[in-house]
């Protein structure tokens, strides 16, 4: 971007000497405020270049927008002409003139109803345009063609002097003029008018390049306040004039950290999780059917699902036809249409000219104020202009798109082959986020990959993936990386299939291992509950002895207690005799 | 001065009493005395008292003669010094 700044230098206003406003979009700008107010300035330019137009502009302007009647007086179109050319602009002229606004006065001088004979002035002219000033208090005066007098009348000596003494009386009046002019050969006008004319001087010019008009103005001079001097593309349309700067803005522009998601869910997760930036300006390219225009319709639908306006400016397909392809992706596109959140404007490129083009998007956007515009396809402008024309073209959309914070997003066609060294027209510099879209052929089968080449300000996934149109709309998938490089497409199923089946003999070997394992657990088990079956039985068996043998002793005790009892023993000696008595 | 039922009806815008006004006046006064018998009306519009007259009768060169009749309608632009292109300019040259 840092070739904005050089040519957006002089686009700032020097308050050198007070400018009477055109109200023509893009001119203000390149002259700092407008024509030298208060003096003459020259408009030439071949027929049919607009000067009379631009001359009409600046008066309705003054007249409607900036508190400054004007007076129109023509030299030769009927006026009825110029009311048409003024209803094209929004404006009755008849409703003007009946406000007070604009006087209008056309002079029509019949060669062959004059004879001239002796002295004479243009007094009478003088007169009418004192008159028509007065009448409506103009500060704005259009001269269209004056030239025509040179026609009317055969004493050119007396002529110049006049002319040079209306500019003179002009002056006096303070009225900033327009006076357009016939081009001539070898000079600016035809007799010379800019040699009365010394303040403000501009040409128009209107030339058919391989079948394609462009309209070119250039300031030629502009005393006392700095100008750029080259040629500015200006289209005309419905609404009039409209010159294009080659770029009216700085690089001043906000950058939002707000994120806006792409309505494909894996690749926002590509792009840090979140989506683009907010306000940024991204890139798709790829191949001719690699899902460029899916991509772009993802992100209007996501748009337009949060209720926020899109522009879908197509170049290559009707609107019927993209919302048909999109329907079988699964994504209903109509659906915003009705609704109001979403227009497509399609054109064809060659029907008019690359201005002509940007115009009509800068239109549309201010229009409808969408928060998001698309191109589909770029590429397709740069068939109308060459390399240069294109560059400045597109420096001047992403600029005023990015000024409004409406996020854009291209689509471009490169050439299959030629996919690493896209330059797409040199654009990539301008754009933020840059996708690439690429045929992956192996096996036999073509699947489309997509990249992330570059997007600023936000971490991004070096990794490719496979991008998959579902009738659910677009889906990325993760490839795999085989001994042969990626794997996409059947390579890839086959390739999970194999990873499922294997995973499953994991599972089954697993499980039989535990089985095996439960199997020994209750062997162990069994052979405990036996031995503690034995032991128990042993004890059991143990304890019986113990008790015989005390009943046993206990019946010997009582046998010998009996005998002593029946022997008369005390009990002394049957004491000792008890404990003495070895066992 | 009359306007009506007279065979030339003529018309002299001028601005001011300047020297051409003066001078075509005077001009204009002697060719009709020579060429019209009489049968003429002239009447002299002053632009600086009536500026507006001069957008509707699209006056732009000063000073500027009108032959209302007989039709048609026809110019003769300057101070009427050169009597014979007044003559023929006012179609009275057969006549004379």
């Amino acid at each position: 971007m840092e070739t904005v700044q050089s040519s957006s230098s002089f686009s700032a206003p020097v308050n050198g000497i007070e400018k009477a406003p055109t109200g023509i979009s893009g001119f203000d700008e390149i002259t700092g405020g407008g024509l030298p107010a208060g003096r003459p300035t020259l408009v030439c330019g071949g027929p049919g270049c607009g000067k009379t137009l631009f001359a009409m502009q600046f008066l309705v302007a003054g007249a409607t927008r900036f508190g400054e009647p004007g007076v129109f007086m023509s030299f030769e179109e009927p006026s009825d002409d110029l009311a048409k050319n003024v209803a094209s602009l929004g404006f009755d002229l008849n409703d003007l003139i009946a406000r007070g606004l604009i006087s209008m006065d056309t002079v029509v001088i019949e060669r062959s109803e004059i004879e001239e004979s002796g002295e004479y002035d243009l007094e009478g002219l003088f007169l009418r345009l004192d008159f028509a000033i007065q009448s409506v208090g103009a500060k704005r005066v259009v001269l269209d063609t004056i030239e025509s007098l040179f026609s009317s009348f055969s004493n050119e000596a007396i002529l110049r002097a006049e002319l040079r003494r209306l500019f003179r009386f002009l002056k006096e009046r303070g009225v900033s003029v327009v006076i357009t002019g016939e081009r001539g050969e070898g000079q600016l006008t035809r007799q010379g008018l800019e040699e009365y004319v010394s303040d403000c001087v501009i040409l128009l010019d209107h030339r058919v390049n391989e079948q394609v008009s462009t309209r070119r103005l250039r300031i030629v001079k502009y005393r006392g306040s700095s100008h750029g001097t080259n040629e500015y593309p200006f289209i005309i349309d419905r609404r009039g004039l409209e010159v294009l700067p080659v770029t009216g803005l700085d690089l001043a522009h906000s950058a939002s950290t707000e994120r806006i998601p792409s309505g494909i869910p894996r690749l926002d997760a590509m792009l840090g999780g979140q989506g683009f930036f907010r306000g940024t300006s991204i890139l798709v390219s790829g191949t001719a059917g690699t899902g460029k225009s899916s991509i772009a319709a993802h992100f209007v639908d996501a748009t337009c699902r949060r209720g926020e306006r899109a522009l879908y400016f197509a170049l290559e397909e009707s609107p019927g036809q993209i919302l048909r392809n999109m329907r079988s992706i699964g994504l209903d596109l109509n659906q915003w249409v009705e609704r109001g959140l979403l227009q497509f404007h399609a054109s064809r490129p060659t029907l008019f000219g690359l201005e002509m083009h940007l115009v009509s998007i800068f239109r549309w956007v201010q229009e409808v104020a969408p928060s998001v515009v698309i191109v589909d396809p770029l590429s397709n402008l740069s068939s109308i202009g060459s390399y240069n024309e294109v560059m400045a073209t597109l420096l001047r959309l992403v600029d005023f798109l990015k000024a409004r914070q409406v996020t854009a997003l291209f689509t471009s066609l490169t050439a299959s082959g030629d996919e690493e060294n896209e330059t797409h027209l040199g654009v990539s510099s301008l754009m933020d986020t840059w996708l690439s879209l690429r045929n992956l052929e192996s096996n036999g089968e073509r699947n489309r990959g997509l990249y992330v080449l570059k997007s600023r300000g936000m971490s991004h996934s070096n990794q490719i993936r496979e991008l998959l149109l579902t009738d659910r709309g677009v889906e990325l998938a993760d490839v795999y990386l085989g001994a042969e490089g990626v794997l996409t497409g059947s390579a890839r199923i086959a390739q999970k299939a194999r990873e499922r089946g294997a995973a499953a003999a994991r599972q089954e070997e697993l499980a039989a291992l535990q089985r095996r394992l439960d199997r020994r657990k209750s062997a162990v088990e069994a052979q405990i509950q036996a031995l503690r079956a034995e032991v128990e039985a042993e004890e059991e068996e143990v304890g019986k002895r113990v008790r015989q043998a005390l009943l046993q002793e206990r019946e010997e005790q009582e046998g010998r207690a009996a005998l002593a009892t029946a022997r008369q023993a005390d009990s002394g000696t049957l004491g000792e005799g008890q404990t003495a008595r070895p066992e | 001065m009359e306007t009506e039922a007279k065979k030339w009806n003529l018309r002299l815008y001028v601005a001011g009493q300047t020297p051409k006004s003066v001078t075509a006046l005077a001009n204009l006064k002697r060719i009709c005395d020579e060429h019209m018998n009489g049968e003429y009306s002239v009447e002299v519009i002053d632009l600086m008292e009536n500026p507006q007259l001069a957008r509707r009768d699209q006056i732009v060169a000063i000073p500027t003669l009108v032959r209302e009749l007989p039709s048609p309608l026809k110019r003769i632009i300057g101070d009427l010094s050169n009597t014979e292109r007044v003559l023929v300019g006012l179609d009275v040259v057969a006549r004379g």
